[in-house]
Formats: C-alpha cells, sequence, structure tokens
C-alpha cells in the first residue's frame, strides 16, 4: 500500500485584483524540522544544515530554499526542499555522538500558506494581535492567529508572509482568510 | 487585549501566547525531611495574594516556550516590569497614583 501525504489545501488559492493585487495560496510541500539544540553548539549545526542558523530569537535565515527561524533560545523551525531531508537527517545522527540534540521531522504536521500583496500584513493584522507591520522583514515567530491557531509566521519581504499552521487548524485559517481578502476586495 | 513583553523575545506580544504559572520565587525548602505537615501546606499552598504589586511567573507558551517573571499590579492588571528567570526580584518603587 502506498501512503501520500493528505493536503487539506491543494488546489485551494484566493486571488484578488482590485484595489491592489493580493494573493493566498498553499505553498509546495518541503520538509519541516523542529530542531532544539545546546546555542554554544549553534556551528556545528549550522555545517550540518548548510546554512547559519540564527542566534537571535525572531531572526531567519535564508540559504537557497532552506529556511530556519529562531523560535526560542534553544529552538529552531528549519525548512528545507523534501530532496534534502535524508541528508540533513544523516548528517544531525552523525552529530548526536558529540552533541546531544532533538531534531524531529514535522513534516507532515504542517501546511504553509503564502500571503503577497500590498495589503498581506493588513490581512494578517486582522487576526494577529501585535503590530503585524512592525515585523522586519527576514523575521519570525511563533503566534497565535484568531485567538485560536499557533501558527508560525515569517515575513520574507516587506509584501510577502508565510504561514505554517497543523493540518487540523488549516481549515480554520483559510476560511479566515477567506472571509478577510473578501471584506478587503469589497474595501469594508 | 494585554500585550506583555517578553524578556526573551525582546518583544510585546499579545497575552493569548501566554500562560500564567503562579507566584514567583517560591523558594523550594532546602532540607524537606525537616519540615512539618503545617510546614509543608504553607509551601505548597499558602500565597501572599496581595492587593497590588505581585511577582509572578508566566510561561510565552505559543511563543518562546519559555518561563520568566513579571510585576504585575493585580489591581490595575498593569504590567510594571518583567525579567528573565533566576534574576532576583527588581526593587519597584510605587508611584504615587498605584494604591
Amino acid at each position: 500500500m502506498t501512503m501520500h501525504p493528505h493536503h487539506p489545501l491543494s488546489g485551494e488559492g484566493i486571488a484578488l485584483h482590485k484595489p491592489f493585487p493580493l494573493t493566498i495560496r498553499p505553498l509546495a510541500d518541503k520538509a519541516r524540522f523542529s530542531l532544539r539544540i545546546d546555542p554554544d553548539q549553534r556551528i556545528a549545526a549550522s555545517a550540518v544544515l548548510g546554512l547559519n542558523l540564527p542566534g537571535n530569537i525572531g531572526d531567519v535565515a535564508y540559504a537557497g530554499e532552506k529556511t530556519a527561524v529562531c523560535l526560542g533560545p534553544d529552538e529552531w523551525y528549519v525548512t528545507v526542499p523534501v530532496a534534502d531531508q535524508a541528508e540533513i537527517e544523516a548528517g544531525f545522527a552523525a552529530l548526536y555522538a558529540q552533541q546531544p540534540h532533538s531534531l524531529v521531522d514535522v513534516s507532515h504536521r504542517e501546511v504553509s500558506i503564502g500571503i503577497e500583496g500590498r495589503d498581506a500584513a493588513l490581512v494578517l493584522q486582522s487576526a494577529i494581535a501585535f503590530d503585524v507591520d512592525a515585523m522586519a522583514p527576514g523575521s519570525g515567530c511563533r503566534t497565535i492567529f484568531d485567538g485560536k491557531a499557533q501558527i508560525i509566521l515569517l515575513r520574507d519581504a516587506k509584501d510577502r508572509f508565510q504561514i505554517d499552521v497543523w493540518h487540523s487548524f488549516s481549515e480554520h485559517v483559510w476560511h479566515f482568510l477567506q472571509v478577510v481578502a473578501r471584506e478587503i476586495e469589497l474595501d469594508i | 487585549m494585554l500585550l506583555i513583553h517578553c524578556p526573551y523575545c525582546n518583544a510585546e506580544r499579545p497575552e493569548v501566547e501566554f500562560a500564567y504559572a503562579g507566584e514567583a520565587h517560591i523558594a523550594r525548602p532546602t532540607d524537606p525531611s525537616q519540615l512539618d505537615d503545617d510546614q509543608w501546606r504553607d509551601h505548597l499552598y499558602i500565597r501572599s495574594n496581595p492587593r497590588g504589586l505581585h511577582y509572578e511567573r508566566w510561561r510565552h507558551i505559543h511563543g518562546c516556550g519559555r518561563f520568566f517573571n513579571a510585576a504585575r499590579d493585580t489591581l490595575s492588571d498593569k504590567f510594571v516590569t518583567t525579567y528573565k528567570a533566576s534574576l532576583p526580584r527588581p526593587q519597584i518603587v510605587q508611584s504615587e497614583d498605584t494604591p
């Protein structure tokens, strides 16, 4: 029997053309890791990942298609292309002898949603209680969406955001985004 | 909604990201076997419950996951300051308008 990952949002998409272009869409599948390691061993972990793990909470590092956001003093959320997953897992398994750590594959727990357009921050502001527009591009955090769903929010660029959310919450988040996009379209 | 300053994230975050975790600076007895029942009860259950400035633990559970301490006025619900766990209680001078 072959098992296929289930994507609750596959085939969905929201596109507005007025007043300004705005697209909200599920992003391509990727491998996701939750990494906990002694912050002093950041360099060793960075070498295995092929990307410099950021040291400050909220900072995001990019290397090609790999991203890593620092969520806590010793916690990182790392996403890489699916093709690199096995190599990274093997690299960390080898590192374990020198440095105990925890690398957990959470790929199938989350779905990613991309929000792009001039009003992207406005869309998110309707569900997030802190000042979304004050987030610097290239930063991210774990937070609560609409008072219910825990998400990981990345601001890749001034007008481009990414939400990673659990499958079970994704429909709620998606419907919320649909409603907000409609309100923006109608200028309510 | 209240915004709470997390000393680890160094950012103002909405209160829904946080969980309250009781009074801060409750030291566990150094020699538990010497305590009688009343002393154990006091250690486990008896809290100061002040009207006014209260030092308490919070956890940024939906953010960085860290426990930290906060000084909050229980009357106005205003956070006076937050500081990292393991730091001593900061000295706070109550201003005239707080009871």
